[in-house]
């Protein structure tokens, strides 16, 4: 399955989607990456004259890249074209160690723990340009076909 | 293991993820994990994964669906271990 493909079948669209692109993906674990653009909508009032990507973003990119492009890809033989994966988080655990300014290129890595039953539960981290850790925890969702 | 000792077992396990606390105070064999309980379905994959530790026993997909109570939860742990 291409990185491209997986992208595409992702339920989501602009403002938000929060997937460029994949860099690598397994059974196993996955990378990928975004750039928070200097328009997204939450900078507005993220804060007041003071645009710092919330947490609940970054928590929302982590699951994209680390939960739904893999787990899509680990139902890549069951999904076909009119069939799309059914996908909900049930739960997240995230510690948050340094901001994220508008322009800033993120990268997330994900490693599996356990998919079983439907439920795909991922270790995530995020790193900035700098490779230093921005945020680090645990998502769990619900994804079948 | 007698019943007694199965079902002290099992309200153990699913504690952490029970959401109606009334309903779990009055825990029967007829007490349903999602109706009763309101346990989300997530957190039932957990039940059957914390139950697969405890027990050392393997549990499939047909398992799972039956699972709905602690009735059937108890069969099928019964079934595994004397397997």
């Amino acid at each position: 399955m291409r990185t491209t493909e997986i992208i595409s079948l992702l339920p989501y669209q602009k403002p938000f989607l929060f997937v460029d692109g994949i860099d690598s993906i397994s059974e196993d674990a996955v990378t990928g990456h975004y750039t928070f653009k200097e328009n997204e909508p939450f900078y507005e009032g993220h804060f007041k004259d003071n645009p710092i990507t919330p947490g609940v973003i970054l928590t929302e990119c982590m699951a994209q890249i680390g939960l739904v492009c893999l787990g899509i890809y680990l139902l890549k033989d069951e999904l076909k074209d009119s069939v799309k994966p059914q996908i909900a988080l049930t739960s997240h655990q995230m510690d948050f160690y340094l901001p994220v300014l508008p322009k800033e290129k993120v990268v997330v890595i994900s490693e599996k723990e356990v998919f079983r039953f439907n439920k795909l539960k991922c270790k995530v981290k995020m790193l900035n340009q700098n490779n230093e850790l921005v945020c680090r925890g645990t998502i769990s969702g619900m994804l079948k076909v | 293991m007698t019943k007694d000792e199965l079902i002290t077992k099992l309200k153990a396990i699913i504690a952490p993820y029970v959401q109606d606390e009334e309903a779990f105070k009055k825990l029967s064999e007829d007490t349903d994990f999602v109706k009763d309980l309101k346990i989300n379905s997530a957190n039932l994959v957990d039940i059957i994964l914390d139950i697969e530790d405890e027990f050392d026993i393997r549990l499939e997909n047909e398992d799972m669906e039956k699972m709905l109570d602690v009735k059937s939860a108890m069969a099928i742990v019964n079934a595994k271990l004397e397997a």
